[in-house]
């Protein structure tokens, strides 16, 4: 199971950052959420996997549980996740009817000048 | 502490149900902000009197390591104190009205959540609780720095949000990690296991991911290009708060990452720490020297300063680290005020290009504060940026990192010559067109005065504020105080 997580971790990871990679704002968007999938799934094997229960009746811990402490960081880690998606997708769509274009490498209206002689504003 | 995390929450929800009401919310605002500056202070003089100097709120009764902790020590109410009294600023600058996207609606309760959540991150004493920290902080400054839109915003406002969000990614990974070597996320706790342990592979892998993530959000070199790329788009008052916050909790993560939790001393990271810390100096700098709009220039210094702080902490030890505390909250002071100077110099001049401002110093007050907050960004004597550079070359010096003097000197120098450049250009030299004098810029000229007067300040009372310094950088130093205090709390 661990080999398992490991192994699905390291695919989450690389697809993500293929996608961040691209020229694209939507592959950009979908390449951070697939990052924060990795590293949730990575938070979540910190814990340990295993398929008893984490709170045992009674009291007594059973013998090879898993932590129930990263399972609740999960969780928040999630939810947060998917806020920041949301207005990461929604600042993307404004940005896109803004602009006009989702070619990031296009998008350089914000950088600094490379080289600028000229007082007047550019167009 | 409770003041500090309750106040802003409950003003941001006031100043929602105030929506379309600018002159009630900006009342409230500011209100709301005076009461922060007074929880802040508060709180700093809880810690004078405290036995040990530090304070520690076991939250819901569960005390450390199974709860979550909210430690002060002298270092984060310092950072909370300058902290909301830049916030006092920036609110009071909002009401000029220039200051177009600061009319939005929105814009005070972001404020008062981005408060919130800079306040929580100096405060938490635990790993997990600081990524949600600075997750609130994150929103907010998301929001606010796409208000208003507009191609620029909007294009600025998506490389900020998405280079942040791959950092709260590194973060969360670190966190993992470092809770399956350890099995806690209390930092006390952490730093206790660590110094007991040493720091196998596994905590430096963690180490260098929890590093990574912070340095991003310091934009340290190489991972520094969205800081220029998207500031400058921001309104003056918002920028103004973000080079004051968003950078410095950065490393006031940073600190509390290589010094209290893991010392880097002998791993890989110190020396990676140091050259990252050069670099961000030497480039920041150079970038600033061929721009030629204000706030882009301020933008590059935010990251050549930025590369001062992480020198002292790469350098360790209680001198360096008395430094670092030192440069923070002069810094903090000195940029904000000089974001806020540009905003009104770009509103009486018409431009953001030098080249096409000028005459600027028919404006008595904005000149001074321009002159007081340059000189010391430059570090000349005796304001405070010159002792924040003097404690930071020397602590160099004494750890004998010659280069390291070098590189803060020649770019302390190139500073120098970016600040006589905005000041020639923009306030010296005859104006293409006449500046024409802003109604209603009362309001943010003083606020520029307000954090003026705290400069002045910090430079005319160097000796005590250093020797204090030198008393938390010691006490960062020995950590032995941190962690007792931390995990002997009851509730």
């Amino acid at each position: 199971m661990s080999v398992l997580l490991a192994v699905l971790t390291g695919l989450l990871v690389a697809a993500g950052t293929w996608l961040v990679l691209q020229r694209r704002l939507l592959h950009l968007v979908l390449g951070i959420g697939l990052l924060g999938h990795a590293a949730n799934l990575l938070v979540f094997a910190a814990g340990g996997v295993s398929e008893s229960p984490a709170f045992a009746p009674g009291g007594t811990p059973l013998p090879g549980a898993a932590d129930p402490l990263p399972q609740a960081l999960v969780l928040t880690a999630i939810v947060i996740g998917f806020g920041a998606t949301a207005f990461l997708l929604a600042l993307a769509w404004r940005a896109f009817r803004t602009l006009g274009d989702d070619d990031l490498p296009g998008w350089c209206g914000s950088e600094p000048p490379l080289e600028d002689d000229h007082p007047e504003p550019r167009p | 502490m409770t003041g500090l995390l309750v106040i802003p929450p409950l003003t941001a929800l006031v100043l929602l149900a105030l929506w379309g009401r600018p002159r009630l919310q900006a009342a409230v605002s500011l209100a709301g902000m005076l009461a922060l500056l007074g929880a802040a202070a508060h709180l700093l003089l809880l810690l004078a009197v405290a036995p040990g100097g530090i304070l520690v709120w076991t939250v819901g009764g569960w005390s450390a390591p199974l709860g979550i902790v909210l430690v002060a020590d002298r270092l984060a109410a310092a950072l909370v104190v300058v902290s909301t009294l830049v916030g006092v600023a920036c609110v009071l600058a909002a009401r000029s009205p220039h200051d177009d996207p600061a009319r939005h609606p929105a814009w005070h309760p972001l404020v008062h959540l981005l408060m919130w959540g800079v306040c929580g991150a100096f405060c938490t004493g635990d790993l997990f609780n600081l990524f949600v920290w600075f997750e609130v902080m994150l929103m907010a400054s998301f929001t606010l720095i796409a208000l208003g839109g507009g191609r620029e915003r909007l294009e600025g406002a998506v490389k900020y949000v998405a280079m942040n969000l791959v950092s709260s990614v590194l973060f969360l990974c670190g966190c993992g990690i470092l809770y399956g070597v350890c099995g806690t996320l209390n930092m006390a706790d952490l730093a206790r296991i660590i110094a007991a342990a040493g720091t196998p592979p596994a905590v430096q892998a963690a180490g260098g991911c929890l590093l990574a993530a912070f340095l991003l959000k310091s934009a340290a070199f190489p991972l520094f290009a969205w800081l220029p790329a998207s500031y400058h788009t921001a309104a003056p008052a918002t920028v103004a708060l973000f080079s004051a916050l968003l950078t410095k909790v950065g490393i006031y993560a940073v600190l509390r990452l290589t010094v209290t939790i893991m010392p880097l001393s002998g791993t890989l990271l110190q020396p990676i720490l140091l050259w990252v810390a050069l670099a961000t100096m030497v480039v920041g700098v150079l970038g600033a020297a061929t721009q030629m709009e204000m706030k882009r220039i301020l933008s590059f210094h935010i990251v050549s300063q930025v590369g001062y702080m992480l020198l002292s902490i790469a350098i360790g030890g209680a001198t360096a680290l008395a430094a670092a505390v030192f440069y923070l909250i002069h810094h903090i002071l000195v940029k904000s005020n000089l974001f806020l100077i540009v905003g009104l110099a770009a509103a009486h001049g018409g431009a953001e290009d030098v080249r096409r401002l000028g005459g600027l110093r028919r404006f008595p007050l904005l000149y001074a504060g321009f002159l007081i907050s340059a000189a010391s960004l430059a570090g000349i004597p005796p304001l405070s940026g010159f002792f924040a550079k003097l404690a930071t070359v020397r602590a160099a010096a004494e750890a004998g990192q010659w280069v390291a003097v070098a590189v803060a000197l020649a770019v302390g120098f190139l500073t120098l010559y970016s600040m006589v450049k905005l000041h020639r250009e923009a306030f010296a030299k005859e104006a293409p067109a006449a500046p024409v004098p802003l109604a209603g810029a009362g309001w943010a000229t003083a606020a520029v005065l307000v954090l003026a007067t705290g400069t002045v300040l910090i430079g005319l009372g160097a000796g005590p504020l250093w020797r204090w310094s030198l008393a938390v950088g010691s006490e960062l130093a020995a950590r032995t105080p941190y962690i007792e205090a931390v995990l002997k709390a009851t509730p």
